[in-house]
């Protein structure tokens, strides 16, 4: 099958590459450009660990084509921090724990940075719905929501 | 919420550590939350092949012929993997420690024992590739009747699942279909009790369900070697089960791992390891063998489920008298560790309490299912949630509140176990009497005074008692399940000769002297060795101003326990489970 | 329709590490010529904490801050042999291991540094902030970097150590399992509080109260971590999970997270977790371990509650509302329990 074009931002650098009319976003950013941020999970649509932002929306990326990202702004987990300066998400994650192994942690971030950048003064059951679509089995999620409601107060403090 | 209870055990602790004991951030974090964490998944190779296996439809079917051909011809195809191309197409994971017999293709050859159980693996440069060339492989079966309930599964003429275990259960000893606990006289106990009551639990299979499915990658590394970014859970684990079926030696072998999206278990069981390399060793080629998450949830090895009897002897007071266990893990088709977790469970039996009578006869069943594995709290979450169901019952038969029956039970420091070991450091009264009281559920007076340090080991409760033991159960002889007892072992005997109890720095057990302290100090050659190596370990000391409680510098030593009695036969001298169990892997 | 509300309650112990020992874990542990310690672990960290419980063990065991300790895990080339991540057995095997290690490397350390002093490295402590003095005389210092430095390029001395923990592997005895399992046990006692909707069969867990003794705790975070992880993993053993839900027929089995049914984030019961410390005697600084056993309890104090809201047992796992409802109509309707004790006494 031939190949096509694409070309789309990622986080905020110009990229081009090749794919499949059939190959998703999330296969095109981890074998493709290298971003490792987005995880695979599922490739159904019921995890949430490939989550990524295309125009500020959140996606998920493994029933993405990616060619229907032409041109688009993808922001994932890998450039959320600028620079050495992590997003206030960042460091609310990890003045709460909460991440334990991990994988889910990429995916559950860009959520709750969509829900952040929509409503930056979210209740705590607008947080549960906004990553309720992503799976964590190591938290039992509550960090999780207290650390996405310390960022959105501003009131991350490190305890550590 | 968490909240630290100093005030309880205090005089066994010495909370003056610099770092032990601080919430200090994890080293992972920084990665994780800037998706820096490299998975094994998340390494970039050129010309990277992808394995897909071909798995039977059947619980239980026999394998007429297998045609790949049309596979073999498929765009993108590489390579087909089929039983033959498996050096070692037969295995047990705990071979490595010489635990029971290989019993487990790779992939399938003359037989499939459960659906999903892989039969031809397929290479290709896509995971479309692979997928497509999966359905063009043709196998025909001959399918055969299956077993799925645990108890069926052993009765005569029930189909057998694993010709490895013709009787559909795990050997234990080279002697019994099951691993036993005898302690007392249960009959007996029974028998004096005002109430008996027997009832029936069951867990099913759970799935792990990580985020990161199971999966590996392997790669030709430079002199020949072979280089795997692994899941596993057991980094050398994985490595020597992949040398053993792969035919290699262990340096040929480069695993690289550690950073694991989750496993509760489900990563023990190196299912993709040993085919990724054999792929790159037959190719040339970087191999990417990873389970979507279908075959996570279905094939992935679950939790296995476990069918449990629970049978009590109680009196109207609330002492339970007598207890007896009767339970089946569910192994599916091959066993994996379901024979290991049947030890711990009776290690675990009868849970946290101490009954002057207990017996268990623990099972390992073989069905036409996915083999289960490991899962957090491995042989012991099934029987805790019977036991403790069980309780329930026993404190409401009793009249008494289920807090303050659990306290009457509860084992203490001193009580003997049923495996015939005292119990020390033990906490569970403290543990009720904190939850009760953070709970507001009332306690009464004697409850609340009652203590794991006291009353323990007094009179009978540190005592082994006369037990009654039996032949029940033989290899091959299901008529032997019932019979009668066969020798009454005199009280205090001991077979098993103890093992050397280490004890670490900065901790000890409260109620007696200092105990004496291995040091753990490096070995070192007989020749005098350097003064300078043996500095006091490490008591921090943060400043001047401060000493160290004495727990840390035991200035006298009390004198050394008395000799353990000798055990009535000789331990064999190699420390391997073949000397455990006298099953010697083939 | 009507909820009702109950509680229920459970006690367990939990054995830490492989049953029957012969499990062992190595550690090897250097420092640059800076005196920043490597140390390097074929352990794996799932997420439960591997790599930092190893740190802080390894820096507090050396007498160095926290910071100047880095854990390399896993590499079969780089980090010598472990049993691996299961069994409860991360934080006491390989925990004990690195102690050993890093008493040899503190060792050497120390010596460097009495030979820079011109003193008995028996006087020698350190400060857990980069430095060793004399006992007693803090003044009387070198820093570790300078020790280092000293060891490396002036005495050609390593700082580094080996270590190895191995309880031996028992036998058991065939007729009456007689056997030496593990020697150290953690406990916990875990209430929980229901509701049961008699029309539905669904169970809402209020909220949880529990006790854990976990021998020494080495991150009172990352306890927090497995304890709530696992609480929440326990809820959903109980009443959500299985591949198999008639079983021990195989059919109707879920395929994926749409049909495998988990709490969600708006599922989760508030918990209060009281954490008790009795070190283990042949702990790494008497700790124990967590990582298997906040699961365990919460299963059946569930079971319980239900019992006590609305009289039925369901002894049988997962406990679906379809169980509860069937065993309702077999018991002739609710039947609630005693109410046990008043409000929780937190939050």
């Amino acid at each position: 099958m031939a190949k096509l074009p694409i070309q789309f931002r990622l986080n905020g650098s110009d990229r081009a590459t090749f794919v499949d009319p059939a190959s998703n976003l999330l296969d095109t950013l981890r074998r493709g450009l290298g971003d490792f941020g987005p995880k695979y999970g599922c490739g159904q649509g019921t995890c949430g660990v490939c989550t990524v932002l295309v125009d500020g929306e959140p996606q998920l990326a493994c029933l993405t084509l990616a060619v229907s990202c032409e041109g688009r702004q993808i922001e994932t987990a890998s450039g959320m921090a600028d620079g050495p300066h992590l997003h206030p998400l960042q460091d609310a994650f990890m003045d709460h724990f909460a991440a334990q192994c991990g994988f889910c942690t990429p995916g559950m971030l860009t959520a709750a940075r969509a829900l952040l950048a929509k409503n930056p003064q979210p209740s705590r059951e607008e947080v549960v719905e906004a990553i309720s679509g992503n799976i964590c089995r190591c938290t039992g999620y509550e960090p999780i929501i207290a650390a996405i409601l310390a960022a959105a107060s501003g009131t991350s403090v490190r305890r550590a | 919420m968490l909240e630290l209870r100093k005030d309880l055990f205090a005089d066994e602790r010495d909370d003056n550590l610099n770092v032990v004991g601080k919430g200090v951030q994890r080293q992972d974090m920084p990665g994780h939350v800037t998706a820096r964490t490299r998975f094994f998944d998340d390494h970039a190779f050129d010309g990277m092949l992808h394995l897909k296996v071909v798995r039977s439809p059947h619980h239980h079917a026999r394998i007429r012929a297998i045609d790949t051909s049309a596979a073999e011809r498929a765009p993108g195809v590489k390579r087909v993997l089929r039983g033959a191309d498996v050096p070692v197409n037969k295995n047990t994971l705990l071979s490595l420690i010489n635990f029971g017999k290989d019993d487990e293709p790779s992939l399938a050859v003359s037989k499939v024992s459960y659906k999903g159980e892989p039969v031809v693996a397929i290479l290709a440069d896509s995971e479309a590739q692979a997928l497509a060339a999966r359905k063009l492989v043709r196998i025909d079966y001959d399918p055969l009747p299956a077993v799925f309930d645990v108890e069926e599964t052993l009765k005569p003429g029930a189909p057998v699942v694993n010709e490895t275990y013709p009787g559909n259960y795990f050997e234990y000893h080279e002697r019994f279909d099951h691993q036993k606990l005898r302690f007392g006289d249960v009959e007996r106990g029974f028998a004096g009790a005002d109430i008996v009551m027997e009832h029936r639990y069951q867990m099913s299979p759970i799935e792990h369900a990580p985020t990161e499915t199971n999966g590996s990658i392997a790669a030709p590394e430079q002199n020949g070697r072979y280089v795997v970014h692994s899941c596993a859970q057991g980094l050398f684990f994985a490595l020597g089960t992949t040398a053993k079926i792969v035919d290699v030696e262990s340096n040929m072998l480069h695993f690289i791992g550690g950073t694991v999206g989750g496993g509760f278990g489900g990563k023990v069981d190196s299912l993709t390891e040993p085919l990724a390399v054999l792929g790159a060793m037959l190719t040339g080629r970087p191999v990417r063998f990873v389970l979507d998450r279908e075959e996570e949830m279905l094939y992935g090895s679950p939790r296995g489920a476990e069918r449990i009897y629970v049978k009590d002897g109680l009196m109207r007071d609330g002492r339970i008298v007598a207890r007896h266990i009767r339970s089946y893990f569910d192994a599916g088709a091959y066993t994996r560790l379901s024979s290991y977790a049947a030890i711990k469970c009776t290690a675990h039996v009868p849970g946290p309490y101490w009954i002057p009578n207990v017996a268990s006869d623990i099972y390992v069943s073989y069905t036409n299912r996915c083999p289960s594995t490991a899962m957090r709290g491995f042989g012991v979450t099934a029987v805790d949630f019977a036991l403790e169901v069980q309780m329930d019952r026993l404190a409401e038969a009793a009249s008494m509140d289920p807090m303050e029956f659990r306290i009457l039970n509860a084992y203490r420091d001193g009580d003997m176990k049923p495996h015939r070991r005292a119990a020390k450091n033990t906490a569970l009264v403290e543990c009720v009497q904190v939850a009760a009281e953070k709970a507001n559920w009332p306690l009464s007076e004697q409850a609340k005074r009652a203590s794991s340090l006291l009353g323990g080991g007094a009179g009978d409760r540190a005592q082994i008692p006369a037990t009654q033991l039996d032949a029940r159960g033989q290899i091959g002889r299901p008529d032997t399940r019932s019979g009668p007892v066969t020798q009454v072992l005199p009280a205090g005997t001991s077979r098993i000769a103890p093992s050397k109890q280490p004890v670490m720095e900065g901790a000890r057990d409260g109620r007696a002297a200092p105990t004496q302290v291995p040091r753990y100090e490096p070995q070192r050659p007989a020749a005098p060795p350097p003064p300078a190596y043996q500095p006091a370990p490490p008591p921090y000391q943060p400043g001047g101003s401060y000493s160290p409680p004495p727990a840390y510098q035991p200035a006298s030593p009390p004198p050394a326990p008395p000799p353990p009695a000798a055990p009535a036969q000789p331990q064999h001298g190699a420390v391997r489970f073949s000397s455990v169990f006298g099953t010697r892997r083939r | 329709m009507a909820r009702h509300e109950g509680r229920g309650m459970a006690s367990v112990n939990y054995p830490i590490g492989m049953n029957l020992g012969g499990d062992p874990s190595q550690a090897l542990i250097h420092s640059n010529p800076d005196g920043k310690f490597t140390v390097a672990l074929s352990a794996i960290d799932l997420g439960q904490g591997m790599k930092q419980v190893s740190r802080q063990i390894a820096a507090e065991t050396l007498g160095v801050p926290v910071e100047d300790v880095y854990v390399d895990t896993a590499d079969s080339d780089t980090g010598p042999h472990d049993m691996g991540s299961f069994a409860s057995r991360g934080t006491h095997r390989m925990g004990n291991a690195i102690i050993v290690a890093a008493r040899e490397a503190r060792g050497v350390l120390l010596e460097a540094a009495a030979e820079e002093l011109e003193v008995n490295a028996a006087d020698l402590v350190t400060d857990g902030r980069g430095n060793i003095h004399v006992r007693g005389a803090p003044s009387r210092s070198i820093t570790v970097k300078a020790t280092a430095q000293a060891a490396q390029f002036k005495q050609g001395k390593t700082i580094a150590g080996r270590g190895i923990f191995l309880i031996p592997l028992s036998a058991v005895d065939a007729e009456t399992g007689e056997m030496n399992p593990n020697t150290a046990f953690a406990h916990a006692c875990l209430v929980a509080d229901v509701a049961v909707d008699d029309e539905t069969g669904e169970v809402e867990v209020l909220r949880m109260t529990s006790a854990y003794e976990l021998g020494r705790v080495i991150n009172p975070r990352m306890v927090e971590q497995q304890l709530v992880g696992g609480a929440w993993m326990g809820i959903s053993h109980a009443l959500y999970e299985t591949p198999e839900p008639y079983y021990p027929n195989p059919e109707h089995g879920p395929r994926d997270f749409n049909e495998y049914l988990m709490p969600g984030p708006g599922d989760i019961a508030p918990y209060h977790v009281t954490v008790l410390e009795r070190p283990a005697p042949d702990g790494p600084f008497g700790g124990k371990g967590p990582g298997e056993m906040c699961a365990n309890p919460v299963l059946p104090a569930i079971a319980n509650a239900v019992y006590n809201a609305v009289g039925v047992r369901v002894d049988e796992l997962p406990i679906t509302p379809e169980k509860i409802l069937r065993a309702i109509r077999a018991n002739g309707g609710v039947k609630p329990g005693p109410r046990r004790g008043g409000p929780v006494n937190w939050r």
